[in-house]
């Protein structure tokens, strides 16, 4: 009875693993094949090549996409930790006035579609000067990321002891010094959780990536990949679309796999706060 | 202390904390708080950047934009299927991230690499999700019209281009995208059940069937109602799936995308712009019932 409950599980689990990878696999399957092969639903590539790899990587649009996803996605992780660190310092241990309505207005900018900005951002950014520039796509991926971001770290600076802040303060600190010197150091994991998701969020935006750029000077990967189809090649785009997919993933699936503990620890946290 | 230096040293706290917290509040206000106003007034007027004399400061138009969404077809279908898609794609993502979780949890050895194996669909861009999915169901170069008709099935489905199949497959790919996701936070939440409650309800003599409708189900409200939150405002935003799998095209266009074919293809931003105060009405009700639902559970809240 026991070996069975046990042989279920095992099964069980790997039904598990099969249906989250699986997917995932036929991707990758499909990025090494070429030509006649690539209208074949063969679960191997007969020849696996690599040659969509070294095709995209000759592609001026996906490599400009790069660039750009790398330059908005770093921006918006600094500056949404520059920005929200001390804020949630502030919520966490100051007396804010309005906290209240501050929170309420952080918290309910987490459920604004992006639609409802994309709108409105497409006419002033046009206005502005910022339509289809890597600036114009950074300052609304900070505001829909500095909440999630805040309230992540505002847990962690909860969680220190105030004694240790108390001491600081005595041995001369002023309450800014103190945030600076004792207790960003030793909030690093929530730091780092917060800038993960923030970096997550921004590698894969999509809605504003296709409405607020126009051109491959500031589209963002995700945007760049969905310009793809019916481009010049003459071959059937699909192999490189996969392998463009592919390399796209595979960053976030590494930095997610190495930090899963901490992302599913913030997400918890900034879940129940939220 | 004296109360003059402590009133002082309230003050400057409190100068302080409104230091700390100006810029994220500006941000916000900048960038979050007066666009949505912004795009409400644009809701307002008629506006369009095809017609010519329909420019920024054309003619204000009252409810017009909003009487002609309600007017037309394209918007009760895509309020239909946005709230179809939502309600179906979130259910059986908590069914499977339940089970998915009672696994998991069940399941001794190797945590670590189990929890890494399930993050992959959720760390997989949705656009890429999309674009695999479209493969997999692709007539020719899909595998799945090759598995069914290995079974004896029909093989020869059209899946992206028939109502309602198109949605169907746009339902399973955020159901494998993001019950793995769910499956996560109430793992969380199953871990943070004490071992002895079990020990008591086996003692009672209660199987595992009533243990789980008894104890786990009820303790885990918490986590379920924070993940049921999470999945339907996302849901309810969709916007990359139908975009990438068919255009909105077989009955799968959402509030969001509908929005976006008005303002960035049709370039009528009014009308646009009333469409995306609508989704975000839509999505601040919603939100608002589940905050109702979270509170009698919460007794801890401040």
């Amino acid at each position: 009875m026991k070996r069975l409950r046990s042989t279920l599980i095992a099964l069980a689990v790997v039904l598990v693993v099969l249906f989250c990878l699986f997917p995932f696999y036929w991707l990758v399957n499909l990025s090494l094949k070429t030509g006649s092969e690539l209208s074949s639903a063969a679960l191997f590539p007969a020849n696996p090549r690599l040659t969509n790899y070294l095709s995209i990587f000759q592609n001026p649009g996906f490599l400009l996409g790069l660039r750009n996803s790398a330059i908005v996605a770093c921006s918006t992780t600094l500056l949404a930790i520059l920005i929200g660190a001390p804020a949630a310092y502030a919520l966490a241990r100051l007396r804010v006035p309005g906290k209240v309505l501050i929170l309420g207005g952080i918290l309910s900018v987490t459920t604004f579609p992006a639609i409802a900005i994309a709108a409105p951002l497409f006419s002033l950014w046009s206005d502005l000067g910022l339509y289809d520039t890597l600036i114009g796509l950074i300052l609304p991926y900070v505001v829909f990321t500095l909440p999630l971001a805040t309230f992540i770290m505002t847990t962690f600076f909860r969680d220190i002891p105030v004694d240790i802040e108390e001491a600081a303060e005595i041995d001369g600190l002023t309450k800014f010094q103190t945030f600076l010197r004792v207790v960003v150091p030793l909030s690093t994991p929530g730091i780092v959780t917060a800038g993960l998701l923030t970096f997550i969020f921004a590698w894969n935006e999509f809605l504003l990536a296709i409405t607020l750029t126009s051109t491959p000077q500031a589209r963002t990967v995700p945007a760049a990949i969905a310009f793809f189809t019916g481009s010049v090649q003459y071959e059937q785009p699909l192999g490189t679309i996969a392998a463009a997919s592919v390399v796209i993933s595979i960053p976030l699936i590494i930095l997610v796999v190495i930090f899963q503990r901490r992302i599913v620890g913030g997400l918890v946290a900034g879940g129940v706060k939220g | 202390m004296s109360s003059v230096s402590l009133g002082r040293a309230r003050h400057s706290e409190r100068r302080l904390a409104v230091a700390m917290i100006s810029p994220t509040v500006l941000i916000m206000v900048l960038v979050a708080g007066f666009p949505i106003a912004y795009a409400v007034w644009l809701s307002l007027h008629e506006y369009s950047v095809q017609t010519p004399g329909l420019s920024r400061w054309a003619e204000p138009f009252g409810l017009g934009n909003y009487l002609a969404a309600f007017g037309s077809a394209e918007f009760w279908a895509a309020l239909r299927t946005t709230l179809v898609f939502t309600i179906i794609s979130v259910f059986l993502e908590l069914v499977l991230g339940m089970a998915m979780a009672l696994i998991m949890n069940a399941f001794a050895r190797g945590k670590a690499v189990l929890r890494a194996v399930v993050l992959v669909p959720w760390s997989v861009l949705t656009v890429v999700t999309a674009i695999m999915w479209r493969s997999i169901f692709d007539p020719s170069l899909g595998f799945v019209n090759t598995v069914l008709g290995a079974v004896g099935l029909p093989d020869d489905t059209v899946w992206l281009g028939q109502t309602p199949n198109a949605l169907i497959v746009m339902i399973i790919a955020d159901v494998w995208k993001t019950a793995p996701f769910m499956a996560l936070l109430l793992l969380a939440g199953l871990q943070s059940i004490s071992k002895e409650v079990y020990e008591a309800a086996s003692m009672d003599g209660s199987n595992a069937w009533q243990t789980f409708w008894r104890i786990t189900l009820p303790l885990l409200r918490p986590a379920i109602l924070v993940a049921l939150i999470f999945r339907t405002l996302d849901a309810l935003r969709i916007f990359d799936l139908p975009y990438v799998l068919t255009k909105g095209a077989f009955d799968t266009n959402t509030l969001s995308l509908l929005s976006f074919q008005e303002l960035q293809q049709n370039g009528i931003i009014g009308l646009g712009s009333a469409l995306a105060v609508i989704t975000f009405i839509v999505v601040m009700a919603v939100s608002i019932v589940y905050i109702r639902l979270m509170r009698p559970g919460q007794e801890a809240g401040r």
